[in-house]
């Protein structure tokens, strides 16, 4: 229809996307062959299975983690895939429920944070002067804080210790990094062409700073969400391991504290504290496998990671002969010499064909 | 093999130097006679850029680098005035100021016959929809996240050339033709990294033209282009200046260039002007030693021997401290005490060319000063 | 090995049946960029040879592969680059068998490189390491091979060095950033010359510079060459500043030669529609203002190179020949002993011929 066309149009010169323009747009400026990249693909998988787990499963299992039983301290069996706690409670229940927890702070808190480190960096990086002053103390000063004291100060003030207000505490202890990184890149970015020919156009400043540099920004962005995630989960099961939190809502946090608590380790009851601890380090690890895709994506040359060494000059050398005819290829000097050397040596790798086999060209 | 119309702003190709002052500037297109109303001009342009001190801080001096220091010029509706200028002699400052990028540190500019000065950005935007810049770098003067469309369409829309979608939409495919880039449809939807170099730099003109200015500052326009594109990027240029009687100031370091492609050139040494006048008699008949070293410097196939050598040696001089009198005169070869200690008043020599240089100093130095600093 | 005859000239042969003066020999070179089905074919059967004492440039623009063949011949360029074929000879001073450069083992090329083979960058800002002063970076060489020089030795070279490019000794302490642009390159040059190799290769060197600087810094090299005798690889896609400086040049487009021929007769008889083209696209400082004109397109995406002859989608003599067959490098028929070479279908057998005459002359436009 032409009116819903030609409003889309207007969205669309006014730089508001829809999500089919964001995607195909995302397709062609290449920010989606990240997902050609196998950590990242590794990365998402893990860390999906997790999000449904937190969303979906406590819909299938519908066992209560807080209801007490007489199995107490039983081992993995059937009846109970994790085993028991020292109460006779489910830990995959818990487990499961926790996990929503978990990570609804996780994100909810690196949301925060992200916005947070998002205005000023921006803001201080492009405005500069007293501005750029005044925010840059801000976010040293936060800096400089030592999280774990001032989260425990913070959480001890909190009226109820649920789990948006701990999302909201660790969020302002965890914004000053991001706010330094979008700092200098926007320092950066605004000495570009493409800036100073956007004022000169006669660009506002706010739309320069959110149409033209943020968009340069999002991979740094969306890398430094993922690590304030990772911050705010190990963060939230730290102050729940400590107390801090409301240990009787279930997180994974929390059921170690209860692990502490019932001396797990020393009754050497591993089901009970060793899931909660894998699960946080598996999503850790999921995490940290897509921000480095996304490291080698913003950054091509780490695609062929080490690729300056002699290492992988050999392994281009065997997939050339690989791919080359059968039993005409001359393989250069594999590498050997100089692994006494300190310095990256470069030397093209060399897989030269006999010239009468160089067949189609 | 495709030839292409001279790139000359309408004026027979064959001619060289001479004719007068006035046949040069009514050679554009439109009013003739001798006097016309510039569409931009510059009265003794000066920008210091104060330099942090370090060190002593009682010395109580104030360092500035000198990077423009008293250029006048005029840019005329129709024509193509030349600045020619090695890296760091300000001929892009000039363009900066003049765009009014940067604030002057002293001098006027006049729109129009009108002065102005704009700091803030609602003024600064009015300035705009008539004087626009056109950046050296096609590879980083367009934002990488955004289509041709949203780059040409900001400035339809800030400069309210266009209002609905449809307007701009048929703005922007009319933008795409008259730079060469057809099918304007299948251009629109393009990011700048799907683009070569020149299609970018046409995309970058474009985006100039989109504001409908009657002054366009190319910064060196084509120095990051491919050679055998650039000629093309010219025409195009060339082709605009007659189209929109625009006034074009080009800024290059290829004197070759401007010879082909300029009516008047400019010359620019250490923040000043030191030469100017008609293209053909600046190049063919420099006054300036500074001038004519950098002729005699350029590649010039026609020297398969291996010509003259250039009779002077060094560097351009540091800004901070710029040498006194005459800036160029440690490296002149025909330097001469005077020289050492005054600055050369503007000397006009025959056919519109003029220079600041004691060789060519009139008896009646006082005449020449009280003409005062204007390119005409 | 055949040994492809270049420019003429000097055709007598040496004892081992080669001809004199011979110092590089490039044989039929490819390189790519990337493995199997992803190849970008960067250089693509490059022939050249170079003589004692001779200036070659190398011409051609964006995507022609002129800087990768330079690397290349040094093997300096780094994975994904890999050369799939061809070999390069280096004939040392004073007769002794050829070096194959490709098949060195990594000790010797380390030991080759520099002491044969020196090469000025493009950016001396970026080649020059930015925490040593220049003398450092001399010596640091001068230390790397020659180990026997005690350290006054090296000092004693250092300060030759400088003064042979016009550096005054007393800059020698100075760190980069502390150098104007031209002396940064000059100091380059230096650190090329130290270990007094035959073959200088020079990757855009004074593109950055002001034309008064290239000037100098020109004029410098030309001495120095006539003073030490080596050669000259001169990489740039200033076609007008080649034929003033060079003896013999090679113009590339898409990874291939299309021609080479000396300095001279290129400007005066361009063979291929490129050379012609892109000769006839630089305004003239002296001389009539006469007609420019440009080519039209640009230089292709080596991802997409056009079938057959790269250049066809730009060339006005192009017929449908030229987008089914590659033309290959050879003599041009009518043309003098020297030897001039193009790659099109105009001069070959069975191919689109004969030339349009006006491709054989330059228009006589310089006229004095």
């Amino acid at each position: 229809m032409a009116i819903s066309s030609s409003a889309a149009q207007t969205a669309a010169d006014m730089g508001v996307p829809d999500a089919g323009r964001v995607l195909r747009r995302a397709s062609r400026l290449g920010w989606l062959g990240g997902l050609r990249s196998g950590k990242i693909i590794v990365g998402l998988c893990l860390l999906g299975v997790f999000v449904a787990a937190a969303i979906f499963g406590p819909l299938f299992d519908h066992t209560d983690p807080s209801a007490l039983s007489a199995a107490q301290l039983q081992p993995p069996s059937a009846a109970h895939w994790l085993g028991t706690t020292q109460t006779g409670q489910d830990v995959f229940a818990e487990l499961l429920n926790g996990s929503r927890v978990s990570l609804m702070v996780g994100f909810l808190s690196a949301a925060i944070a992200t916005v947070l480190s998002l205005v000023v960096g921006l803001a201080a990086g492009y405005l500069g002067g007293v501005v750029d002053e005044v925010l840059s103390v801000l976010s040293n000063v936060f800096l400089v804080i030592p999280a774990l004291p001032l989260l425990i100060v913070l959480a001890g003030y909190l009226p109820n210790k649920g789990s948006l207000s701990i999302a909201a505490v660790i969020a302002v202890t965890g914004w000053a990094w991001g706010a330094r990184v979008l700092r200098a890149q926007t320092l950066s970015i605004r000495n570009r062409d493409y800036v100073e020919a956007a004022r000169l156009t006669g660009e506002s400043t706010l739309r320069i700073i959110f149409a033209e540099i943020l968009p340069n920004e999002i991979a740094i962005i969306a890398s430094g969400f993922l690590f304030t995630v990772i911050f705010a989960i190990l963060t939230e099961a730290g102050l729940a391991f400590l107390g801090l939190a409301n240990v009787s809502e279930w997180s994974w946090g929390t059921m170690l504290y209860w692990a502490q608590n019932g001396e797990a380790l020393q009754v050497g009851a591993w089901w009970w504290f060793i899931p909660p601890g894998l699960c946080i380090a598996l999503v850790g690890t999921a995490l940290s496998l897509i921000n480095f895709g996304i490291d080698e994506f913003i950054n091509p040359r780490l695609r062929t990671a080490g690729v300056a060494t002699k290492s992988a000059a050999k392994r281009l050398r065997r997939q050339a002969a690989a791919a080359g005819p059968p039993g005409g290829v001359t393989v250069g000097q594999t590498s050997r010499a100089a692994a006494s050397s300190a310095r990256m040596q470069v030397f093209t790798p060399v897989a030269r064909r006999n010239r009468n086999e160089r067949g189609s060209r | 093999m495709s030839s292409e119309q001279p790139l000359r702003s309408g004026s027979d190709p064959a001619r060289k130097g001479g004719g007068s002052q006035s046949a040069a500037t009514a050679a554009g297109n439109g009013l003739d006679g001798d006097v016309r109303q510039p569409a931009l001009q510059a009265t003794g342009l000066t920008k210091h850029y104060p330099v942090r001190q370090r060190g002593r801080a009682d010395l109580g001096r104030r360092l500035a680098v000198h990077a423009v220091d008293n250029v006048s010029l005029s840019l005329y509706p129709g024509q193509v005035t030349a600045l020619v200028g090695e890296s760091g002699s300000g001929k892009s400052t000039v363009a900066r100021v003049l765009a009014q990028s940067t604030p002057a540190s002293d001098g006027t500019i006049d729109l129009a016959g009108k002065p102005v000065r704009v700091r803030r950005r609602r003024p600064f935007r009015k300035y705009a929809r008539h004087v626009q810049l056109i950046l050296q770098d096609p590879f980083s003067s367009l934002n990488p996240t955004h289509t041709v469309n949203y780059i040409l369409a900001r400035p339809l829309r800030i400069h309210r050339h266009a209002h609905s979608a449809d307007e701009v939409r048929a703005g922007v495919a009319r933008l795409l033709e008259e730079v060469n880039l057809t099918p304007p449809g299948q251009f629109a939807e393009k990011f700048p990294h799907e683009l070569s170099g020149g299609q970018r730099q046409r995309v970058a003109v474009a985006r100039a033209l989109a504001a409908q200015p009657e002054v366009l500052l190319a910064d060196e326009p084509v120095s990051m282009l491919d050679v055998s594109i650039r000629l093309s990027v010219l025409n195009l240029l060339q082709r605009l200046v007659t189209d929109r009687n625009l006034a074009l100031l080009y800024i290059t370091h290829d004197i070759a260039s401007a010879r082909y492609f300029a009516t008047t050139t400019l010359v620019m040494y250490a923040g000043q002007l030191v030469e100017g006048g008609p293209s053909e008699t600046v190049t063919q008949q420099p006054a300036h030693p500074y001038t004519q070293l950098l002729i005699a410097s350029a590649p010039d196939p026609e020297q398969l021997e291996g010509g003259a050598e250039p009779t002077s040696t060094g560097e351009p001089p540091s800004l901070v401290t710029p040498p006194p009198g005459c800036r160029f005169h440690p490296r002149c070869p025909y330097v001469m005490d005077i020289c050492r200690q005054t600055r050369p008043p503007r000397s006009e020599l025959a056919g519109g060319q003029w220079a600041h240089c004691w060789l060519h100093a009139s008896a009646d130095r006082d005449t020449a000063h009280s003409r005062g600093e204007r390119n005409e | 090995m055949t040994a492809t005859a270049r420019d003429g000239g000097e055709n007598t042969t040496g004892a081992d049946g080669r001809p004199a003066g011979l110092v590089l020999e490039v044989a039929d070179l490819c390189v790519d960029y990337g493995i199997a089905d992803r190849a970008l074919h960067a250089v693509d059967g490059v022939s050249l040879s170079l003589r004692r004492g001779e200036v070659l440039g190398i011409a051609g623009e964006s995507g022609s592969g002129k800087s990768t063949l330079a690397y290349a011949m040094n093997r300096l360029l780094r994975p994904p680059g890999i050369i799939t074929s061809g070999d390069v000879h280096y004939h040392p001073k004073g007769g002794g068998p050829p070096v194959d450069i490709l098949g060195l083992p990594e000790a010797e090329l380390r030991r080759f490189r520099w002491a044969e083979v020196a090469m000025v960058f493009q950016s001396a800002m970026n080649a020059l390491n930015p925490v040593m002063p220049v003398r450092a970076q001399i010596t640091d060489v001068l230390a790397a091979h020659r180990p026997e020089m005690t350290r006054r030795e090296r000092n004693r070279r250092m300060i030759e060095l400088l003064r042979l490019v016009g550096i005054s000794p007393d800059r020698a302490g100075a760190y980069p950033h502390e150098l104007s642009g031209g002396m940064r390159q000059r100091a380059m040059i230096a650190i090329a010359l130290a270990l007094e190799p035959e073959i200088i290769i020079m990757d855009e060197p004074t593109t950055a510079l002001d034309v008064v600087i290239q000037r100098q810094i020109l004029t410098e090299i030309m001495k120095l060459r006539d003073r030490l005798g080596f050669s000259v690889i001169f990489i740039t896609h200033d076609l007008s500043l080649l034929i003033e400086l060079a003896d013999t040049i090679a113009v590339m487009y898409a990874g291939r030669l299309v021609e080479v021929a000396r300095s001279g007769e290129l400007y005066r008889a361009p063979r291929h529609p490129y050379s012609y083209g892109l000769l006839h696209s630089f305004p003239l400082l002296r001389g009539d203002r006469k007609q420019l004109s440009s080519i039209p397109g640009s230089p292709p995406d080596l991802r997409a190179v056009p079938s057959g002859c790269p250049f066809h989608p730009r060339c006005p003599h192009a017929k449908d020949l030229c987008t089914q067959r590659v033309p290959k490098l050879g003599p041009v028929p009518g043309s003098p002993e020297s030897g001039q070479q193009a790659a099109c279908l105009l001069y070959e057998q069975d191919g689109i011929g004969p030339p349009p005459a006006s491709l054989g002359e330059r228009e006589q436009a310089h006229v004095q």
